[in-house]
């Protein structure tokens, strides 16, 4: 085998390099999980209606594209709790808490954005670095409390959730600035704070998106580049060999928690900051003591994302995509709690799709690996394909 | 002396649901698997017994006979449930905290489609009187009598009766041992001939049917016997997973711990009642959050010395030993 691998053209596909590549390997086991998900959201309507469900299938899958706009809209809430929750995920850390600090952030950009009197080329910018200083400040306390005081970080981050919720919708009910207690809900924020849009016509598609996605994308670097990101990942795989090789685990933990609150914090801000034509989506928030979704769909784009920065940025527009065709199959009759279904299975599955994937592996090598030579050219037009 | 009896005829029916679920999430991480999923369990066990009490109210049994069937029904549905995050956990090896997650996600999304679809509604909603005034009897008996036997659930009573069972499966039998063993130190266990995935899917199968019959008492004793989709079960088995670690994984810590939880909630919730706590015109909302900063407090001061099983987590791999 590798005599002959060495013999071909460098150009050429070899089957080892692809099938032991770690980036293929898990966007190939979020490709088996999506497909189970839908597979299993398509019996549920099959076995709910079945008259309809081909072309309410159709709808979720390829509906998303006839709303290209309002797909980046939604995903960029997403897209940032899915950064803040997988970056604590490369420590070990498990920010179930998104919400919490979403909610936070989304206070303080509001805050900023009704209290406070700033020009108007700056007062956005000024309300997102609030909103991010409001998610690290709900951020940073779990962050402590396992740092210093060594309480497990899922329970502080779920009792920070409810702490947080209570006390927005506390302090937005008890400001008659903001509040207007006959819509049971906060005014709508002024044109000037809003972040500027791209102006895409018939579509909410705003500056969030493109900010976001540079986060990502320096996220990567600092995971990649950076001694911090080297030692972050290090401590992820084993904490005490990490400090036994001097890294300064307790300080790590703190200002990973920080990071990571404070991009579910900017989330906040981006939702609410945002111009859109869809009522209520943003712009207002109503305090009804409900934890903000969006912060648990974080954790579902996180985990479909492999808690990988770029890979986060695409399974948050795909979750943003398949949840705007949930709301299109409504028009079919079918309730858009489907994606939820949808999406639950796939994080089910995912978590145990590495296994399946290196079964199926396994299998292609036993199969194909040894001795059929025409095999090569042909995976390598299959996979050309399938990309 | 009013409001005293008051709230501890409130208190019971709140702290039944979180101990029975705490005591669920003490058998599984015992046995070394971490069951998030609790909140799912619970959702998925009270859906079930809240739609058998739906379908069986018309048929005039005696209210307590249908809610003892019930608990079966919720019990049988959490073992169900659970048994998707031990295969996942035992079987697959996949990360417990990821596929607890998913489960949780998963319930909430189900209950709302079907109940929209079948009922028109978010939930289920019944009509059946669980409510006890008074137990003859026992009911009788000065003070005591009327603070524990009346104006209750029978939930109440049974949830004790699992106390008592919990503590002696947990200390005195050899499968309680085991069980323990297998959180400890897994390998150990196996090398003296303890099959630790049985042990792992019999601790997780423990908390399914702990955690159902907890759903469906939380319905009955805190929601009148209805279940909504939206509210599911206000984050009780996040808290049950808290009573468990303040309880320090030991049945009678964590009976202490769910008493101490739900007594500040159900304070929080009747703060209007109180004369003395109303007139300090302190925003109600603060005692509403109140259960979950003293759970904070709490673990601040217990966890340096926690005792949470040492293997808690780590799927089991009979190659790595």
């Amino acid at each position: 085998m590798q005599e002959r691998n060495s013999l071909l053209n460098k150009t050429k596909f070899n089957l080892k390099d692809i099938t032991d590549n770690s980036v293929f390997s898990s966007f190939l086991s979020a490709l088996l999980a999506i497909f189970l998900g839908l597979i299993f959201g398509f019996i549920v309507m099959l076995v709910a209606a079945p008259a309809n469900a081909l072309t309410g299938f159709r709808l979720i899958v390829l509906g998303g594209f006839k709303r290209i706009g309002d797909v980046f809209y939604f995903a960029t809430p997403i897209l940032m709790t899915g950064l803040s929750v997988g970056f604590a995920f490369k420590m070990g850390l498990f920010n179930i808490g998104a919400s919490g600090q979403y909610t936070m952030g989304m206070f303080f950009a509001l805050y900023v954005g009704f209290m406070w009197d700033l020009p108007d080329s700056i007062h956005w910018i000024v309300a997102c670095i609030a909103g991010f200083i409001g998610g690290m400040l709900w951020g940073i306390i779990p962050g402590l409390f396992k740092a210093l005081l060594n309480v497990n970080e899922v329970i502080t981050s779920i009792m920070f959730n409810y702490i947080g919720m209570y006390l927005v919708d506390m302090l937005i009910q008890g400001n008659s600035v903001m509040y207007v207690s006959d819509k049971t809900r906060t005014r709508y924020l002024p044109a000037e704070v809003q972040i500027p849009s791209l102006g895409i016509p018939n579509s909410n598609v705003n500056l969030g998106i493109i900010l976001a996605i540079i986060i990502g994308i320096i996220l990567y670097i600092v995971l990649q580049k950076t001694i911090f990101g080297y030692e972050l990942k290090a401590t992820g795989y084993n904490r005490f060999a990490s400090e036994y090789a001097g890294m300064k685990g307790k300080r790590n933990i703190i200002i990973t928690m920080a990071i990571a609150g404070g991009l579910s914090g900017l989330g906040g801000a981006f939702a609410i900051l945002a111009p859109s034509a869809i009522a209520g989506s943003s712009m207002t928030y109503e305090p009804i003591n409900i934890i903000a979704a969006n912060g648990f769909n974080g954790i579902a784009v996180a985990l479909l994302g492999n808690a990988h920065p770029i890979g986060t940025i695409f399974s948050a527009v795909f979750i943003s995509h398949i949840q705007r065709g949930g709301t299109l199959a409504s028009l079919v009759g079918y309730k858009p709690e489907i994606i939820d279904v949808v999406i639950a299975v796939i994080i089910y599955f995912s978590a145990f799709s590495m296994i399946m994937n290196s079964a199926f592996i396994g299998f292609i090598k036993r199969h194909f690996g040894k001795g059929k030579k025409d095999f090569d050219d042909n995976m390598d037009n299959e996979i050309k394909e399938a990309e | 002396m009013e409001i005293v009896y008051y709230l501890i005829q409130n208190t019971l029916p709140v702290a039944i649901p979180l101990l029975l679920v705490a005591l669920g999430g003490m058998f599984s991480e015992t046995s070394g698997v971490v069951n998030i999923a609790l909140e799912g369990i619970m959702l998925f066990g009270a859906y079930f017994g809240a739609l058998f009490v739906y379908f069986v109210q018309d048929l005039g049994l005696n209210p307590q006979t249908i809610l003892l069937l019930a608990m079966l029904v919720a019990a049988v549905a959490g073992v169900i449930y659970s048994l998707l995050l031990s295969f996942a956990a035992v079987n697959m090896k996949a990360n417990q905290v990821i596929t607890g997650t998913s489960l949780n996600m998963l319930i909430p999304a189900v209950i709302l489609l079907f109940s929209k679809m079948y009922f028109n509604s978010d939930g289920v909603t019944t009509a059946v009187n669980l409510y006890i005034q008074k137990i003859p009897v026992l009911g009788d008996i000065p003070v005591i009598g009327r603070m524990f036997f009346q104006k209750t659930y029978l939930t109440v009573m049974i949830g004790i009766l699992f106390l008592i069972i919990s503590t002696v499966v947990f200390y005195k039998t050899k499968f309680g041992l085991r069980l323990r063993a297998c959180g400890e130190h897994p390998h150990a266990a196996d090398s003296v001939g303890i099959n630790v995935y049985k042990m792992r899917y019999a601790g997780v199968t423990i908390s399914g049917i702990l955690g159902g019959i907890g759903g469906f008492f939380y319905s009955v004793g805190v929601m009148d016997g209805n279940v909504n989709g939206h509210t599911g079960v206000a984050g009780f088995g996040f808290l049950a997973l808290a009573v468990m670690i303040f309880g320090q994984w030991r049945p009678g810590k964590i009976f202490l711990a769910s008493l101490f939880f739900a007594f500040l909630r159900t304070l929080a919730y009747s703060i209007s009642l109180i004369p003395f706590l109303y007139n300090l015109g302190i925003n109600q909302t603060y005692y509403k959050m109140l259960p979950y900063v003293a759970t904070m407090v709490v673990l601040a001061f217990t966890s340096k010395k926690s005792r949470a099983p040492k293997a808690e987590g780590i799927p089991y791999d009979k190659s790595s030993r």
